[in-house]
């Protein structure tokens, strides 16, 4: 599966709101549009280090760097 | 084998403990509202304050699970004692083993594992609760220093605590802080007048322009508030949910005994079906509570993700048995139920408690019918 789809499914697990009711695309913030919460943040970065072995730096802790599909992406093929 | 048979053995002398060291003084404990120094000091001796941290910290090193069995051990003796580790070891000492740096962890977390500094978790507030994110205590920073003004309110230890970890608003967003009383600026009030938690030295903290160095902020100014509260509380309720089980378990164990040890017409009172049927309830929910917090330490033990929604359904359930089971058991002891003499009447008390920190069984209940409304939906 591709890195993009992985993570898209992951999101889609955890959504606030129902999977046929967010409509979102690879460059669309998912907390602005209200479809994750804090609690989110939380277990992405959990997932992320548990699923691809990476250890995610207090200094990397922006939401920024986890708010899009595109931005999750490519934080793990950095830090890979 | 051989790590799991040292683990077994700490809880073994835990139960030792608690029954001995504990459980005999739990009333004294309350009537006189303080958890004794000498107490705490001898746990911390024994690696009590510290039974989940690795070993590296000072810790026992015991696994989610095992830490789960010792919490059980010492809740079951008194509440207030459990709320200790609650706070010190699961709220803080776990946060900050996940998100403080290798400076901040070697700074803080012997000393708390020694007992030497006892923590505790500031978040909610005279008029913020579950709204975490609407708190009014604020910082700002002049150079290289936060100066924090503001008020929280029912801190958990608050009142004997050296440490405080403290979640304030300011210019650069949401931000937790390690907040160290003996820096001065920090004024702590004990709450009187309590239902229960009597000897857990609950208080209102104030901060009146607290200083706190740049070193003290725990991950970044901002950015990690979120991440720090939410692992915080996750821990919190992962106790909690131990804790529920432990009230639940001793309430059942107390009507077990008095309904084979009293008589009434003519017979003891566990020949009546009626009590027969309140017995039969209480063993099945324990059980099945048991199975809920077992779960989800296993969950947590193997880094599964859905390991917090385990435990939010498993400190949900606990914290109601522990209510439905304490109401029970006050019922078959009849007057003696409503009697201090009687520890089902503080059981009782203590039970309610848990369904309303650690996020209420209402905001509970929110978070897993939007877990379930997902998990169980048939496309």
């Amino acid at each position: 599966m591709e890195l993009n789809e992985k993570i898209r499914r992951f999101i889609e697990a955890n959504l606030v709101v129902f999977e046929d009711e967010a409509e979102f695309e690879d460059d669309d913030n998912i907390f602005e549009m209200g479809f994750v919460n804090s609690l989110f943040a939380m277990k992405m970065v959990n997932y992320i280090e548990q699923e691809f072995g990476i250890e995610i730096s207090n200094d990397d802790l922006e939401i920024s760097n986890f708010s899009t599909v595109n931005r999750i992406v490519n934080y793990i093929n950095e830090k890979k | 084998m051989k790590e799991q048979a040292r683990q077994e053995r700490i809880i073994a002398e835990a139960r030792e403990f608690a029954n001995t060291k504990i459980r005999p003084f739990a009333a004294e404990f309350e009537h006189t509202g303080i958890l004794p120094g000498d107490l705490i000091k001898e746990m911390a001796g024994r690696g009590y304050l510290a039974a989940g941290f690795p070993r590296e910290f000072d810790g026992l090193g015991l696994d989610p699970v095992n830490y789960g069995f010792f919490t059980e051990e010492i809740g079951k003796a008194c509440a207030s004692t459990r709320g200790l580790l609650t706070v010190h070891t699961s709220l803080v000492g776990e946060a900050l083993l996940r998100w403080a740096n290798d400076a901040q962890k070697e700074k803080w977390l012997k000393p708390m594992a020694r007992g030497e500094k006892i923590a505790c978790f500031a978040l909610t507030e005279p008029d913020v609760g579950t709204d975490a994110k609407s708190i009014q205590t604020s910082y700002r920073k002049e150079g290289n220093t936060y100066f924090i003004n503001g008020r929280k309110k029912w801190i958990t230890m608050g009142d004997i605590a050296d440490l405080f970890l403290v979640v304030a608003q300011g210019e650069g967003g949401v931000t937790a802080f390690i907040v160290e009383r003996d820096k001065g600026g920090v004024k702590t009030e004990r709450i009187k007048g309590l239902l229960a938690g009597k000897a857990a030295h609950i208080a209102e903290v104030e901060f009146n322009e607290t200083q706190v160095p740049a070193e003290n902020v725990i991950t970044k100014e901002g950015g990690g508030f979120s991440y720090v509260v939410n692992t915080a509380l996750d821990h919190g309720r992962y106790s909690i949910a131990w804790g529920g089980l432990a009230l639940a378990v001793e309430a059942t164990e107390a009507m077990v005994t008095y309904s084979r040890k009293r008589s009434q017409f003519g017979k003891k009172i566990y020949n009546h079906q009626l009590i027969q049927g309140i017995i039969g309830d209480a063993v099945t929910k324990i059980h099945a509570g048991r199975a809920l917090c077992m779960r989800a330490g296993e969950m947590r033990k193997s880094g599964d993700g859905d390991a917090v929604i385990e435990t939010t359904i498993a400190k949900y359930f606990t914290s109601k048995i522990a209510m439905q089971v304490a109401i029970d058991a006050v019922q078959v002891h009849g007057g003696n139920g409503c009697y201090d003499q009687y520890p089902v009447e503080r059981i009782f008390r203590e039970a309610k408690i848990l369904e309303i920190i650690e996020g209420t069984s209402q905001v509970q209940q929110e978070i897993i019918s939007s877990f379930g409304l997902r998990r169980y939906y048939r496309k």
